[in-house]
């Protein structure tokens, strides 16, 4: 196997810039193998987040030749290796130094999402009872691990810096896994057009592009919650209709 | 929501990226084919002519650009097709001087504003049109920056009244569908009505089948038939086993809204060709 050059962001803020790194690859390497080599040999400093190498804890999120990817998801065998890989951290989100971003602005703004809460129980013993065709709509959204990959390619938040009035993405998914469980009571949708901004949403999919859990963000989370919100404050039918059989 | 003073990196100017792949593909194939689709239909739709074949075999061809025919242009041919017979005086007193009156300006308006509410073709020509963004992860233009208001604020928060272009459209589908019907019904030289099946016929009948497997993979329709509820297991069986034929179809949505853009396209075309013989339309029955 060849040698491959690595072009990474290094260095901290306004002064961080590309240096290439040139290591040998072996079959079978993913991006975060050649950054660890890297780190081994050449660029003991070099920052880098990473947790289970696995695909499973969304730590590793980065840019690999443009694209929104995790590290250890990324094969080098599906790299043109002849010309240097670049390497960056996400964009979307406050750069702290070399790969790693400051990714807290998530955790702020998921606190403001309203809690799960079920309706009274159905059986004395304080248990519930689903249907698996309705909690299979919500479990795809639950796969979600938090990679934030989806934020950082949304354009809402990487290029219009909507940070303060638009929640993302990932937080439509977890509000759609509320918000459509079979036993929640719990009412997200003026949270959602108001403070989460859903409407700055334009559906250009991207986000599902990127999703390494492969969740099929747009179409399953977040047209049918502005398909909500659409009922609730849009539509004149629908509200007229709800006068005579009100919804939850 | 927190989140103003965050130190970001800098916007990218349009175009800009590390993508190495062809990024631009898609957005241009894209505009292609709008602006091609957009400028084929305004051209025939202000035509007013050449919308349906009868021909000296007796087909019964009438264009989807002008189904329902709610008029007949004066002083062509009858077609036999229009509802209301004649167009009124009043209406073609009304017709802008500038334009000829065409039946299909009157009915365009329904199907076109549901294409463009759409929520596929709304992410499509948000890229290919107005660059935002022009594909995933590449800059976008300058000016927008932090003044982008998405479909939040008008004009665009009018994209909301895709539900209503959506029941319009379902009725179009059962008229293009009996136009499909009425494709089967030939004249012969008699005057007498006989079956019969031409290559019009069968694209005629391929024209609302893609146009129905579009229009059923709606995603208001999907929301409206059992996508609204949390427990689509409480509807009843045909209502859940329509959600799940709209889901089946939605997950195709985008497939379906090309498909049926094109042949929709290709069945006035060739409608057109015959009514105007540069091709004769060919008898399988």
């Amino acid at each position: 196997m060849p040698d491959a050059t690595f072009r990474i962001t290094t260095g901290r803020g306004e002064s961080a810039a590309f240096k290439d790194y040139t290591t040998h690859i072996t079959e079978g390497m993913v991006v975060l193998d050649a950054v660890h080599q890297i780190q081994a040999e050449s660029a003991p400093t070099l920052a880098c987040r990473w947790n289970c190498k696995a695909g499973k804890c969304g730590s590793c999120s980065a840019e690999i030749n443009g694209k929104p990817r995790l590290m250890c998801m990324t094969r080098l065998d599906t790299l043109d290796l002849s010309v240097p890989v670049t390497v960056e951290p996400m964009r979307a989100f406050p750069h702290i130094k070399d790969l790693v971003t400051d990714v807290s602005w998530n955790f702020e703004v998921k606190k403001r999402i309203r809690k799960f809460k079920p309706r009274a129980p159905d059986a004395p013993d304080g248990t519930w009872r689903m249907r698996q065709e309705d909690v299979d709509r919500v479990q795809e959204f639950r796969k979600c691990i938090e990679c934030f990959l989806c934020q950082d390619v949304c354009h809402v938040l990487r290029d219009h810096h909507k940070h303060a009035e638009f929640a993302g993405p990932r937080h439509f998914v977890y509000t759609a896994a509320l918000e459509m469980h079979p036993l929640d009571t719990e009412n997200r949708l003026e949270h959602l057009k108001d403070s989460a901004g859903l409407g700055y949403c334009n559906i250009t999919k991207c986000c599902t592009k990127v999703c390494p859990e492969h969740i099929t963000i747009t179409d399953n989370a977040i047209i049918p919650l502005k398909e909500r919100v659409v009922d609730e404050f849009y539509d004149p039918l629908t509200r007229l209709f709800r006068i005579f059989r009100p919804s939850k | 929501m927190s989140g103003a003073d965050l130190h970001l990196p800098q916007m990218r100017r349009l175009g800009e990226t590390k993508r190495k792949d062809a990024w631009w593909i898609q957005p241009t194939l894209v505009f292609l084919g709008f602006s091609a689709f957009i400028v084929y239909s305004t051209w025939a739709a202000l035509q007013g002519a050449h919308f349906y074949f009868g021909g000296a075999a007796g087909a019964n061809y009438l264009s989807p650009f002008y189904s329902p025919l709610l008029f007949e242009v004066p002083g062509r041919a009858v077609t036999g097709h229009s509802w209301f017979g004649a167009a009124p005086d009043w209406l073609l007193r009304m017709w802008p001087s500038f334009i000829p009156f065409s039946p299909a300006l009157l009915i365009l308006w329904a199907p076109g504003g549901f294409r463009f509410t759409c929520y596929y073709y709304r992410g499509a020509y948000y890229k290919a049109f107005w660059a935002d963004p022009i594909s995933c992860a590449v800059g976008e233009p300058g000016f927008r920056g932090e003044k982008y208001r998405g479909e939040r604020r008008f004009p665009l928060i009018i994209q909301n009244i895709h539900r209503y272009f959506l029941y319009l459209a379902v009725g179009f589908i059962g008229l293009l569908a009996w136009d499909a019907v009425q494709a089967f019904r030939f004249t012969g030289a008699d005057g007498s009505r006989h079956l019969g099946v031409g290559v019009g016929t069968l694209v005629l009948c391929i024209n609302p089948v893609l146009l129905g497997a579009y229009t059923f993979g709606c995603h208001s329709l999907r929301h409206l038939i059992g996508g609204r509820k949390d427990c689509i297991s409480d509807c009843s069986a045909a209502r859940a086993g329509a959600y799940r034929g709209v889901t089946c179809l939605n997950r195709r949505h985008m497939l379906f809204a090309w498909l049926s853009l094109f042949w929709v396209g290709f069945t006035d075309f060739y409608v057109r060709m015959c009514s105007t013989g540069y091709i004769t339309d060919l008898r399988l029955i």
